[in-house]
């Protein structure tokens, strides 16, 4: 709408061009819009496009609810002294899927026969019952075991702690460091100790996440072992301080143009009242830049929420709640990336993994917009 | 005239070269990463006896290799596990009928570290290590002290939930119907297993014995308590001593035919088993190798 609007004032703010005088100028003047109109509308046309797919693979499995007999319903039954030979004829619906209880009934009459059936539809029906989400069980249950042959599970709580656990770690290591790095290259550093700390900050953003989880994986884990004597280096510890640093680099350049956008009258005005430099500082740049600040500790946070391969590298991977920071844990982005690739696609692990997606889209996009909105405060402010 | 002449040479070059290149037939080779480096070795090997015919190998897990045999796209695929019944029937269903063959074995090596002092493990000690409700959570509880593990706590290091590796430790050491503990690191990769256990002094892991290293232990493995226990390699594997030992496979669309006919020959031949013998799997049967 916008881009239109700016179309036709360009053609109204040019009362002479008619279209006779449509010399190459114009053309690439065209062009120009036409390319970046473009540009301007494939982000929101990328958005739209990758909510739509992660919802749309992963949407069925949130509400699909059938009948099916599997080996746990076959299993099971015989624990439950299920007559032997009913059994062996139900066998042979093992693997099928029902759409309602009324169609089970049908198979079951046809195979074990009108008697057995309305003796035992009960029990068959209470143990074939498909509903592989359930919410109190997705969001609030550790048993997360989608390639179990006896019964799969889908339970995200342990990969939700994981990656908060370590999201929070990372958070409480990167914000002092950060703060500082942009608090002293802002404030402090002057001439050419300020461009070459600028460049060495923003080269740290650019080491690639696989880099940093291999220095997880084969320097802190011994590491750790070593200086704290734990069983495993792979944990919360590791994980949190490899994403603190990753975080921290993108984080100290966004803060320390917040703190570049305080204007130096404010300081001025400080050190003529007699503040001194810490005072300035602490008293009126950081309160002025406040907003900056938290922008920018929300896209950090934002940056490590979705980190995958570093994390799968250094959580050591494991289903755990954990009590400590040496234990080790999972994240959600991890858990993904470690098993969509050999997963079938439309089964229920391969959209209870889109599941996972949805979530983690959903809790980014919010970060993600707090963030912005914070920065719209800033501009307003 | 002197382009005119140029451009005919360039144009006649570039037809012979493409109808030498469709002259060639192409099998499709895709499936199990552990097999995805002898299925490489055997393509690069049997471009030397066979010229015109050039095997493509991918990689992406059996999984994926039997999924593209079903839809169609490869001719041949790799598995480190059976094809299962749901599978052959879907592959029956888009009318392509799998034959199975061994073309190898690979044993699952247990890698301990190397300061662990462990004699010997027993199938049923590691499903209690490994297993949902096992009690084994400590080294003292199988009687061992392991040096430099804080707590004697056991580390279980374990492979991603879709992998091979993962299906068959779980059907051949936990036993049918029993799912790992949760909480074990799970691997993304072999590799990642032994370099992990290698430095862990409270670890236990498993993998391809084609993976180990000098710097781990090879845990030696007995069927039952008691029993003498067989510490893996590629005799044992081949001769069945050594309790978890799994057949590597092929599949082909039908029987085979043609150039892929000569192709599974030539690997099940002294030759092609040669090769996997050098890359540190078990050969389907002795064979003399130079």
């Amino acid at each position: 709408m916008s881009n239109e609007r700016i179309l036709k004032t360009t053609r109204q703010g040019k009362p002479g061009q008619g279209a006779g005088d449509r010399n190459l100028d114009w053309y690439i003047d065209k062009a120009v819009q036409v390319l970046v109109l473009i540009a301007g509308i494939s982000a929101i046309v990328f958005i739209i496009g990758i909510f739509t797919f992660i919802t749309k693979e992963g949407i069925s499995f949130i509400f699909e609810s059938s009948y099916r007999i599997s080996a746990y319903t076959i299993g099971t039954l015989e624990e439950k002294e299920f007559p032997e030979e009913l059994l062996e004829e139900l066998e042979i619906l093992e693997g099928e899927t029902y759409v309602d209880a009324a169609e089970l009934i049908i198979a079951m009459e046809e195979t074990i026969g009108k008697e057995a059936t309305d003796q035992y539809k009960g029990l068959i029906i209470e143990h074939s019952v498909h509903e592989p989400f359930k919410v109190m069980d997705f969001f609030f249950s550790t048993r997360w075991k989608p390639t179990s042959e006896w019964k799969p599970t889908y339970g995200a709580f342990a990969l939700i702690i994981g990656t908060a656990s370590v999201t929070g770690l990372a958070m409480i290591v990167a914000i002092p460091f950060s703060l500082g790095a942009a608090i002293y290259i802002g404030e402090f550093a002057t001439g050419k100790t300020r461009e070459a700390l600028k460049v060495l900050v923003e080269m740290l953003a650019a080491i690639p996440s696989v880099v940093w989880g291999f220095i997880g994986l084969s320097i802190m884990n011994p590491l750790i072992i070593k200086a704290f004597d734990v069983p495993i280096g792979l944990n919360v510890l590791n994980a949190g301080v490899i994403l603190g640093l990753m975080a921290a680099p993108i984080m100290a350049t966004i803060a320390e143009d917040a703190l570049k956008a305080v204007p130096d009258r404010y300081r001025e005005a400080a050190e003529a009242m007699g503040a001194t430099r810490w005072q300035v500082i602490f008293k009126v740049v950081l309160p002025a830049a406040k907003k900056g600040l938290l922008a920018a500790i929300l896209l950090g946070l934002g940056r490590g929420f979705g980190e995958t391969m570093a994390v799968l590298m250094a959580t050591g991977h494991a289903i755990n709640l954990p009590t400590s920071i040496f234990d080790s844990v999972r994240a959600l982005t991890a858990t993904i990336a470690a098993e969509l690739g050999e997963t079938a696609v439309g089964s229920d692990h391969y959209r209870a993994l889109f599941t996972l997606g949805i979530f983690l889209f959903v809790v980014t996009f919010v970060i993600n917009l707090t963030a912005d909105l914070v920065v719209r405060g800033v501009k307003k402010g | 005239m002197k382009i005119v002449k140029c451009l005919i040479a360039l144009i006649s070059a570039f037809l012979m070269v493409s109808a030498s290149v469709s002259a060639r037939t192409i099998i499709q080779n895709k499936g199990s990463d552990t097999l995805v480096n002898v299925a490489q070795a055997w393509a690069e090997e049997y471009q030397k006896v066979n010229g015109d015919v050039a095997v493509a190998v991918t990689g992406g897990g059996s999984g994926t290799g039997i999924a593209a045999l079903i839809n169609g796209t490869v001719d041949i695929a790799n598995a480190s596990r059976k094809i299962k019944g749901k599978e052959k029937k879907l592959a029956k269903k888009n009318g392509q009928d799998p034959v199975q063959f061994i073309v190898g074995y690979d044993a699952l090596a247990v890698f301990l570290h190397k300061d662990n002092p462990a004699k010997s493990l027993s199938i049923s000690q590691m499903a209690e290590i490994y297993g949902e409700g096992g009690k084994t959570e400590n080294w003292k509880d199988i009687g061992l002290q392991v040096p430099n593990c804080k707590g004697q706590e056991i580390v279980r290091v374990s492979r991603q939930n879709n992998s091979g590796t993962y299906a068959y430790f779980r059907g051949t050491v936990l036993g049918k119907r029993r799912d790992f503990k949760l909480g074990s690191r799970d691997m993304h990769g072999s590799k990642d297993v032994v370099d992990l256990v290698e430095k862990t002094p409270c670890a236990i892991g498993y993998s391809g014995l084609a993976y180990a290293t000098d710097h781990v232990k090879l845990g030696c493995v007995s069927k039952k308590d008691g029993d003498k226990c067989v510490m893996p390699s590629v005799a044992t594997a081949s001769d069945g001593s050594y309790p978890i030992a799994r057949p590597l496979f092929m599949y082909t669309v039908g029987k085979p035919k043609g150039e892929i006919k000569k192709y599974m020959d030539w690997i099940l031949s002294d030759e092609g088993q040669c090769i996997i013998l050098k890359k540190g799997y078990a050969p389907v049967r002795a064979v003399k190798c130079n």
